[in-house]
């Protein structure tokens, strides 16, 4: 057992710390968002030369083979710089789809262009009545001649707006909510048939409203006709990423409030002297280290092959996430009082970022309640 | 990054388990499953068993007993020991007294305590708070005066568990009334048969008989008993709450209480089906058992640093381990509780002189007791709010 980064993990946190610190002031990320497409594409440049956007593939593809660990090293300090640009919907989402749902050769095309930072991609899939359920697809695929013809509407499709392509899922055959016959597709966002219509999200990234009105893709395009199972595995590394990008964003907080303690002074001292404060921001501190383990262990179970423990050890995650990140957040706030309040000051940035990531593949009630269906954690005694 | 054991913890997770699952009677271990208390005999006899193997004392230095183990080799220790049910060794032998006199007693004090603390020929209890000193232990008034060559010891201890069953109580008194309240006090062991000791029991709201008050008048203590110096004692009871670190979190025992909730869980009605099968149940245990999974992972972190850390600096984490690993044990005990539903009403423990047969189902019968027992975790060795101040203060800088 052994909670030590590797030579090479160290290196890779050392490089990513290093970027966001000198990269992502508070200032600088304002600028960033005012950019036409919601980010920097310099950014995207700075992260693609330190090679992150290779980061799961093999070497033949341009990437370095890294796994659920470095990723969750990335998306942690990411985290602490609110990071907008597109990573998470175009390597690990996209990336992971590529690598588990799709034909080797269009891998093999894509993911040397994804490493190289010429590719931006993002995932449609939520649709306006299917919540939290992976399963439940409406938008139809239907034989046409060679190809396929796409109609249906997705929702809230992460960075949809500025991604070049489009994987999306649409159901081939069964009923509504049926665990077979959902088929991904890989679409260019310039398809006749394709609108989509972007707009800001509450965290200060965008997504779009993705609608496909006969939009006819060839045979090709149709990268797995039952992809169910490998993008519920593709989800739970993103859950597992997005576990350690929370950690992240919420560190921060817990480093402002504590800052924020020690120098703001009202009745003539600090007001991190109160004992109220203290206990609260001790709270805080046990919120943090608890998400932190559990982030640690969703980054170790990301891998399991075992969907049935995978998904457990990651829905525990996500409670955990969940729940410690708006204790955390509210606290931050609150500890804050009105300076909290303002857009001005980073900490209701990074609360509004945790806020968003609890909503994202399932809240942490849904875990929950899944965790509790699958019988918990812990067995009866061995 | 790597979650797994090596192929040698393994083996030692193993052999643990075995042994603590073979060696220790299956009768005592069922008594801890059940919350029942034990007797003085139980805790000797499990002592010892652990001690004729020299599992009773890893912690201590390997000249007084203790084992060269790895943190992680503790930690499964600890582990599989609290998850086989098997009592835990009398801690006011183990972690408490017995540390304290390996490092900072004379040789001679050593020679007469020990082997016997480890053997549990002696039975410890720890006297510590007083009437006016709780949190604010450093004011205790119980005094030690110096008479030749020997201590008379005037004054109250408070909340000292199994005194009726101690041979010898470890005492903080004060030595010096003229010095700052930290820099007068003194660390006195004491034959709990000398004359002027009184033991009055306190009843606790479980109905149980676990601690007492303990009147000192005029008792006359060789002053060979002292341990270390004079007047340095707060800086060995300091050393003696610093000492169980990762321990603390009871993670084992919680583990054990989930599996136990789980089975009985099984064997309770609501409605129609098992509570085992009510979502609304699962829901409440699964909500404690993340908390149980992220407090078992931040252990680990604990004991994989501890390797590294230099002496005495501590991982931020492992401070959290006691003020979580209490609420959790609070709130498994709570649901114990409310999986045996209305049979958690009669009140049949046997020490009030009850012999009618039980009513309702055996293990029901301390559901509740344990339960209004376990809001003590939260408050000894130092409440959590204490705690929080430690953790502001030393932590966060506050």
């Amino acid at each position: 057992m052994d909670f030590d980064l590797s030579e090479d993990q160290r290196l890779l946190k050392d490089s990513v710390d290093r970027l966001v610190a000198d990269n992502y002031g508070f200032e600088q990320r304002k600028k960033y968002m005012r950019e036409p497409q919601g980010f920097s594409p310099a950014m995207w440049d700075q992260i693609t030369e330190l090679g992150l956007m290779g980061l799961p593939f093999e070497e033949t593809l341009g990437g370095f083979g890294g796994g659920p660990v470095e990723t969750a090293i990335v998306m942690e300090a990411f985290g602490r710089g609110l990071v907008l640009e597109p990573y998470f919907t175009t390597v690990i989402l996209g990336g992971g789809l590529l690598r588990r749902a799709a034909p080797a050769a269009v891998l093999g095309g894509l993911a040397p262009r994804i490493a190289a930072g010429k590719l931006k991609l993002a995932f449609a899939h939520i649709e306006r009545h299917s919540r939290y359920d992976l399963s439940d697809v409406t938008t139809t695929a239907t034989k046409d001649g060679s190809g396929y013809v796409l109609n249906g509407a997705k929702s809230v499709v992460i960075h949809g707006d500025s991604a070049d392509q489009i994987l999306l899922t649409a159901r081939m055959a069964g009923e509504r909510r049926a665990r077979d016959g959902i088929g991904l597709f890989l679409v260019d966002a310039a398809t006749p048939g394709v609108a989509r219509r972007g707009y800001p999200t509450q965290d200060g990234q965008r997504a779009a409203e993705v609608t496909l009105t006969g939009a006819r893709v060839s045979q090709a395009d149709c990268l797995n006709d039952n992809a169910l199972a490998p993008i519920e595995h593709v989800i739970d590394e993103a859950i597992a990423a997005l576990c350690a990008e929370a950690v992240g964003a919420m560190q921060s907080m817990h480093d402002l409030t504590l800052e924020y303690l020690k120098t703001r002074k009202q009745f003539g001292r600090a007001i991190g002297s109160f004992q109220v404060l203290q206990h609260r921001s001790v709270d805080m501190l046990v919120a943090l280290e608890q998400a932190r383990s559990m982030a640690m262990f969703a980054a170790v179970m990301a891998g399991e092959e075992n969907a049935a423990e995978r998904r457990k050890a990651i829905s525990a995650a996500k409670v955990q996430i969940g729940r410690s990140a708006r204790h955390i957040g509210q606290e931050a706030i609150q500890l804050h009082g009105g300076i909290g309040m303002t857009t001005e000051y980073a900490v209701g940035h990074y609360f509004k970022r945790t806020t968003v990531i609890d909503q994202m593949y399932g809240d942490a009630d849904t875990h929950l309640a899944s965790l509790a269906a699958a019988g918990g954690l812990f067995g009866r005694a061995a | 990054m790597d979650l797994n054991f090596t192929p040698e913890e393994l083996a030692f997770r193993e052999e643990a388990r075995h042994f603590f699952r073979t060696a220790i009677p299956a009768a005592i271990r069922a008594k801890v499953a059940e919350g029942e208390g034990l007797t003085r005999d139980d805790m000797i006899n499990s002592q010892r068993i652990l001690n004729a193997r020299g599992w009773a004392t890893p912690n201590w230095p390997v000249a007084w007993g203790g084992q060269d183990w790895s943190p992680v080799q503790v930690y499964l220790y600890q582990d599989e020991m609290q998850q086989a049910d098997c009592p835990t060794p009398i801690a006011f032998n183990v972690s408490m007294v017995g540390p304290v006199i390996a490092q900072f007693g004379s040789e001679a004090i050593k020679q007469r305590f020990l082997p016997a603390t480890a053997n549990a020929d002696i039975f410890w209890c720890q006297g510590f708070s007083e009437p006016g000193s709780g949190s604010d232990l450093a004011s205790l008034r119980t005094k030690a005066e110096r008479q030749g060559d020997k201590y008379i010891v005037n004054g109250q201890k408070i909340w000292t568990t199994l005194a009726q069953y101690a041979d010898w109580i470890f005492c903080l008194v004060r030595t010096d009334p003229a010095a700052k309240a930290q820099e007068g006090i003194s660390f006195l062991l004491i034959d709990m048969k000398t004359p002027g000791i009184t033991v009055r029991p306190i009843v606790t709201i479980d109905g149980g008989r676990e601690v007492n008050e303990v009147f000192f008048d005029n008792v006359e203590v060789p002053a060979d008993n002292l341990v270390g110096q004079e007047n340095k004692g707060w800086d060995y009871a300091k050393f003696l709450l610093g000492n169980e670190r990762t321990g603390i979190a009871r993670v084992g025992n919680s583990k054990a209480k989930v599996a136990r909730i789980k089975e009985l869980a099984a064997l309770e009605f609501a409605g129609e089906r098992p509570l085992i099968e009510s979502p609304r149940f699962l829901e409440k245990l699964a909500g404690i058992e993340v908390e149980l999974k992220a407090l078992e992972m931040t252990q680990l972190r604990v004991v994989a640093d501890e390797r590294k850390l230099a002496k005495g600096k501590q991982n931020p984490a492992s401070s959290i381990l006691k003020l979580k690993g209490s609420v959790i044990q609070q709130q498994l005990t709570e649901l114990l509780m409310e999986v045996v539903g209305p049979f958690m009403l009669p009140y049949q423990r046997d020490f009030d002189g009850n012999n009618e047969p039980v009513v309702g189902p055996e293990y029901a019968t301390e559901a509740a007791p344990m339960y209004f027992n376990y809001r003590k975790v939260s408050i000894y060795g130092g409440s959590n709010e204490i705690q929080r101040n430690i953790i502001a203060k030393a932590i966060l800088g506050l």
